[in-house]
């Protein structure tokens, strides 16, 4: 029982897996649910931010449950997706297809993250409406936006299905495919939900 | 199909036999350069790709009648339960004994199954499987210095599915499909997570549970494991390999934070 095995890397992909989940895509689906707001108007969104500015300990929940987790989820995943083997041309089964598009996406997802963090939370301008309109007013960036919105999503959706079977939760062949329809479905609507935010800003204040 | 027809509707004019056209990846030893070679054999109904590399055996010349070295491959049973015989056919791996002929588009494509080293041409070392089995202790251990009596009953219930899981017969197609069987990973391979499932199942196999869950949580164990599920794709006796993956997952899980929490 007590065997001298090093359990290092079977720990970094569970923490990696979990971090995808939580906090990192409870982060998304909050993000997504604040972004939304711009769809109901200018003055909603920026009180929307507003309040989450006032969340107290702001800085420490911000480091401690977003940067760190998404820093590590990303670096970590960068190692996942250059350790996998890519056969899809040979066996181009669904699954394996999702494989590959998992790693891309997450690939496209972490570059994305990089240049939006840069153009927004660390751009030292206030997040405002008026701020994001600006920033969509460039179509580069608009369609940029867009692209790393369905992948995050894809990511996250898909994720949830590995997820569950890195867990072990969903074990049947019946339990996998039906978590495979739930979080298609649930792609379809987070992707839908975030490209209509995006060009919500896109209208005047 | 029609050309069948045609040959017995006019035998009379003894027309030019059926042949059977294949393209062989071919390597002369583990550590020549790969080459493909092409080969005509003759036709034989209800031919399988084992009686095409006779066929290459009893008369070893290539395409353009040049003599060649015959084909090597490692073949034992012929009836799909031994695994000897898995190659890469058309794209896909699966038991040479199995692949009817008729069944296959031509040319047929043989390649050695190159996730494991190559011996020679169709013929390559599948010990790594081995060494797996060895490290999630693929057994059940009975042996002592005196008789321990009858172990625990099996339950029907299970024993059924187990059954399913016992039909493994180390093959190699699931680690060949695999995309995280690759030289920068150590996985060990999704046949060795179901046997892991297999004899954690046995009422006396239960007994050294933790020891095979320690390994699938140890090096190239089951967190290697990325879904693709082209394992239970290609597995040629059905064995739900990733039910059996999953189902570790479960088990590894449970282990892994009950452990942390005992110590």
């Amino acid at each position: 029982m007590a065997q001298a095995q090093s359990h290092s890397e079977f720990v970094l992909r569970r923490l990696h897996t979990l971090a995808g989940v939580v906090p990192v895509g409870l982060f998304l689906l909050e993000h997504l649910f604040t972004n939304a707001m711009a769809t109901t108007g200018a003055a909603s969104f920026n009180s929307a931010v507003d309040t989450i500015q006032h969340i107290p300990f702001l800085h420490f929940i911000e480091f401690f449950f977003i940067f760190l987790p998404l820093t590590y989820h990303g670096v970590y995943g960068l190692y996942v997706a250059f350790t996998s083997g890519y056969n899809a041309g040979q066996y181009s089964w669904g699954r394996n297809v999702l494989f590959v598009l998992q790693r891309v996406t997450g690939v496209i997802t972490f570059v994305f993250i990089i240049y939006h963090l840069w153009t927004t939370r660390f751009s030292g301008r206030a997040p405002t409406f008026d701020m994001v309109h600006q920033l969509m007013s460039n179509p580069a960036y608009l369609w940029f936006m867009v692209i790393g919105v369905v992948a995050a999503t894809f990511h996250f959706a898909n994720g949830l299905w590995s997820f569950c079977i890195h867990w072990g939760i969903t074990v049947g062949q019946r339990a996998q495919r039906v978590t495979a329809y739930v979080t298609m479905v649930i792609f379809v609507v987070l992707a839908a939900v975030g490209i209509e935010a995006i060009f919500a800003f896109t209208r005047a204040a | 199909m029609t050309e069948a027809t045609a040959t017995r509707a006019d035998a009379t004019k003894a027309p030019a036999k059926r042949k059977v056209h294949l393209i062989i990846e071919r390597q002369d030893n583990p550590n020549s350069q790969p080459y493909t070679e092409e080969f005509l054999v003759d036709y034989v109904p209800g031919m399988n790709v084992i009686a095409c590399l006779m066929a290459i055996q009893r008369n070893p010349v290539n395409k353009d009648g040049k003599p060649v070295a015959p084909v090597a491959w490692e073949m034992n049973c012929l009836e799909e339960v031994c695994g000897a015989c898995m190659m890469v056919i058309n794209g896909k791996p699966r038991q040479a004994c199995s692949a009817i002929v008729d069944k296959l588009e031509q040319p047929i494509r043989l390649k050695p199954a190159r996730t494991f080293p190559v011996v020679r041409d169709l013929v390559v070392d599948r010990s790594r499987m081995f060494e797996a089995l060895k490290k999630i202790k693929a057994w059940i251990p009975i042996d002592g210095t005196y008789d321990l009596g009858p172990g625990p009953r099996m339950p029907e219930r299970d024993r059924q599915w187990a059954y399913e899981l016992s039909r493994c017969f180390t093959c190699g197609a699931c680690v060949e499909a695999c995309p995280n069987v690759n030289e920068r990973s150590s996985y060990i391979g999704p046949f060795a997570i179901s046997q892991a499932r297999l004899f954690n199942a046995h009422p006396t196999g239960a007994m050294h549970r933790e020891e095979r869950l320690e390994a699938l949580m140890g090096e190239g164990g089951i967190h290697e494991c990325g879904n693709s599920q082209n394992c239970v794709q290609v597995c040629p006796k059905g064995i739900p390999l990733t039910t059996s993956i999953a189902a570790m997952n479960r088990q590894v899980t449970y282990y892994a934070l009950g452990a942390w929490l005992k110590k």
